[in-house]
């Protein structure tokens, strides 16, 4: 899995070479920021899986970029369909054609684009919104942090997939929404994360260094505690893509998403409303699904490489 | 995971299997008592004061969840009775009647007393498809979903905390290697997907293979005594297959990176220099210890499972609350989608609860 097998020995095997004689701070900050992502870069390697998942996202998001010189932007239209309806698969259509005649390869390729896209950016919203409530509650405690820790605990509880569900019910039927409705159900696990870590980063003595000195709280926030959050933000957001697509995929496939966008959970919905269960044909529901399942896994990969990095205390023991 | 629910997963709550859950299982925690309590003594005394703050912390969570259902059903949609008639011809007075009939032509607040007294009282309003209260719906539909993912939670559970020991105890094994790649593969996985796929394979049948199992539904009608229960069972096979697959992985996770945290203890060596066998020691002396957090998972699981099946049980037409919700969905059915996330919320708030109440007496150190 994600570690190999002997415990690994301290990361800095390699003494790292020394700085260079700093120009300015500012250069002296380049070279150490440039140092740690190499150290990083140098640790992530070591897990096989991680860079698995790191060459599928690449591929992956490569054919999503071509996808419009690949296909086409016509393939989505219903009107002037080139194939018969439920035409199997064909020299000419790999994976068949869907109801209206369309082809399954051409769409399914292009509901990369749709994916991608919405689970970048519920996950982006949703760590976005975790953070900040995370870091405004770590850093300035008493009732604030008490208020806004019990109203994570409300949507803790909340059964994140109805909640989304519900939303997308209740709101109109569009990207957005369900973009929206994914990102404000699932922040809350990442708030708890960022609290913890803002604690944490907030009690070292740099902090107080800071404060002596006449740090105000929006530069002690974003100059001081953001940074030291953003690795575990970095990993969090990776794995909430993975949910996000998932979750996405369940709306589109409950009829909630945009009717007007091609996507692969809407592909599933077609399929099962056009009877492709009851017939047998597996050519038309397989593909989507297993797309979403490679896309998922890569995000997973990765963000549990990360998670193994940052933490090598983790990293051993999952 | 829903489990999502996702539940994670959910994403459930989130889906991610390799967020770290404490001992808390990180959900809703009212903060832990202060150490130094001055009223009371002994450990019962302070048991009782966590429960009490536990059940506090649990009824203002089902609060929130009346305010939050209320406020998403009323408010956003902007005009509930609009949204009833959508689409079709209705004259003013028709729309005054209805507004009056809901109680919507009354202030907002006095709307949520009324509101949250009724939901208190078990009233959760009135089915506008179905014409029935939606409690009644809820209740008659809620044993099929209680013996599914009652059953299915039983099941990944086992297989979970079963592969995680196995997994942890040979890690970085090459069996440790495919156990976990195979568990995270079929969590990547949409859960109704692979319920369609099975459907395809082993009910409606690919080539020479026959359909071997029902395509949906609990029963078949007709039979009694065991051979009722024998239906049930092979009507059941599918959709537990299906939960199981996605679900376990979380399970097996947890366990994994509980189990390698108690491995590097000393307890385990001095075991071990008592002379105890090794598969003693696993079962007598790691295990036990690295349960702790896996059974907080596990109740967090059950509460999930009421939502979390919403796919699985559209997929093979399970007459649950899962395909209670998605009829409901597809209307929309509002007070009943209500009264449903009411439901399915309050069964997390509950289970979380248990789990607290439970955690305890398994390991006295936390209501210290």
């Amino acid at each position: 899995m994600t570690t190999e097998s002997a415990p690994k020995p301290p990361p800095q095997d390699a003494p790292d070479p020394p700085l260079p004689a700093p120009g300015s701070a500012k250069a002296l900050a380049r070279a150490r920021r440039r140092r740690s992502a190499a150290r990083f870069w140098k640790q992530y390697r070591a897990h096989r899986s991680g860079l698995f998942g790191l060459a599928a996202l690449a591929l992956i998001a490569a054919l999503a970029l071509a996808a419009p010189l690949l296909v086409g932007d016509d393939v989505q239209n219903v009107t002037d369909a080139p194939g018969g309806a439920l035409e199997s698969p064909s020299g000419r259509f790999p994976l068949g054609t869907d109801q209206f005649g369309r082809d399954l390869l051409g769409l399914l390729l292009w509901g990369t684009r749709v994916s991608l896209a919405v689970g970048l950016m519920a996950a982006a919203l949703s760590v976005a919104i975790g953070t900040l409530v995370g870091i405004l509650a770590g850093h300035f405690g008493g009732w604030f942090a008490t208020v806004s820790m019990r109203v994570t605990d409300w949507f803790l509880v909340m059964p994140s997939l109805v909640l989304a569900i519900v939303l997308a019910t209740v709101l109109s039927h569009s990207i957005w929404t369900v973009v929206l409705a994914i990102g404000v159900a699932s922040w809350p696990t990442t708030a708890r994360l960022v609290r913890a870590q803002t604690l944490a980063v907030e009690s070292r003595p740099y902090i107080e260094r800071a404060r002596a000195l006449g740090g105000g709280h929006a530069h002690l926030m974003t100059r001081h505690v953001l940074p030291n959050v953003m690795p575990l933000v970095l990993a969090q957001t990776t794995l909430g893509i993975s949910s996000a697509i998932l979750t996405e995929a369940t709306l589109a496939f409950l009829g909630l998403g945009d009717p007007d966008v091609v996507s692969w959970g809407g592909m599933l919905q077609d399929a099962r409303e056009t009877g492709a269960v009851s017939s047998g044909h597996w050519w038309y529901l397989a593909p989507p699904g297993i797309a979403i399942a490679v896309v998922a896994l890569a995000f997973t990969l990765c963000g549990r490489a990360i998670e193994s990095v940052l933490n090598p205390k983790l990293g051993v023991a999952r | 995971m829903d489990s999502v629910s996702m539940g994670s997963t959910s994403m459930s709550t989130t889906r991610s299997p390799a967020e770290g859950r404490g001992p808390d299982g990180g959900v809703v925690r009212s903060g832990p008592p202060s150490p130094t309590g001055s009223r009371g003594s002994g450990p019962r005394a302070a048991y009782l004061r966590y429960g009490a703050g536990k059940l506090g912390g649990a009824a203002v969570s089902l609060f929130a969840v009346l305010v939050t259902s209320f406020f998403l059903f009323r408010i956003i949609p902007g005009d509930p009775v609009r949204a009833m008639t959508h689409g079709r011809q209705v004259s003013s007075e028709q729309l005054m009647a209805l507004r009056r009939q809901f109680g919507l032509d009354l202030p907002v607040w006095q709307q949520f007393t009324e509101y949250c007294a009724k939901a208190l009282g078990g009233d959760l309003g009135t089915s506008y498809q179905f014409h029935a209260p939606v409690g009644e719906l809820i209740a008659a539909k809620f044993p099929a979903t209680l013996l599914l993912t009652g059953v299915a939670v039983l099941v990944y559970s086992t297989l979970g905390l079963w592969l995680g020991t196995r997994s942890a105890w040979r890690h970085g094994s090459l069996g440790d290697r495919v156990n976990t790649g195979v568990a995270l593969t079929l969590w990547s996985i949409p859960a109704f997907w692979l319920g369609l796929l099975l459907i395809i394979v082993f009910s409606v049948g690919i080539g020479p293979l026959p359909g071997l199992f029902p395509t949906g539904g609990m029963e078949s009608g007709n039979e009694t005594g065991l051979a009722h229960v024998l239906d049930v069972a092979h009507h059941m096979v599918l959709p537990v297959t299906t939960l199981v697959a996605v679900g376990y992985a979380q399970t097996l996770l947890v366990m994994r990176s509980s189990l390698l945290d108690e491995m590097g203890s000393d307890y385990l060596t001095t075991a071990r220099a008592k002379g105890l066998r090794d598969a003693l020691v696993r079962r007598r002396h790691a295990v036990p210890n690295a349960l702790l957090p896996t059974v907080t998972m596990i109740f967090i699981n059950l509460g999930h499972v009421a939502a979390g099946s919403i796919l699985v049980e559209t997929v093979f037409s399970w007459p649950g609350l899962g395909g209670l919700f998605y009829a409901a969905l597809s209307v929309p059915d509002l007070p009943l989608v209500q009264g449903l996330f009411v439901v399915f919320a309050g069964a997390m708030i509950l289970m979380n609860l248990l789990a607290d109440l439970l955690y305890p007496l398994l390991d006295p150190r936390v209501a210290r």
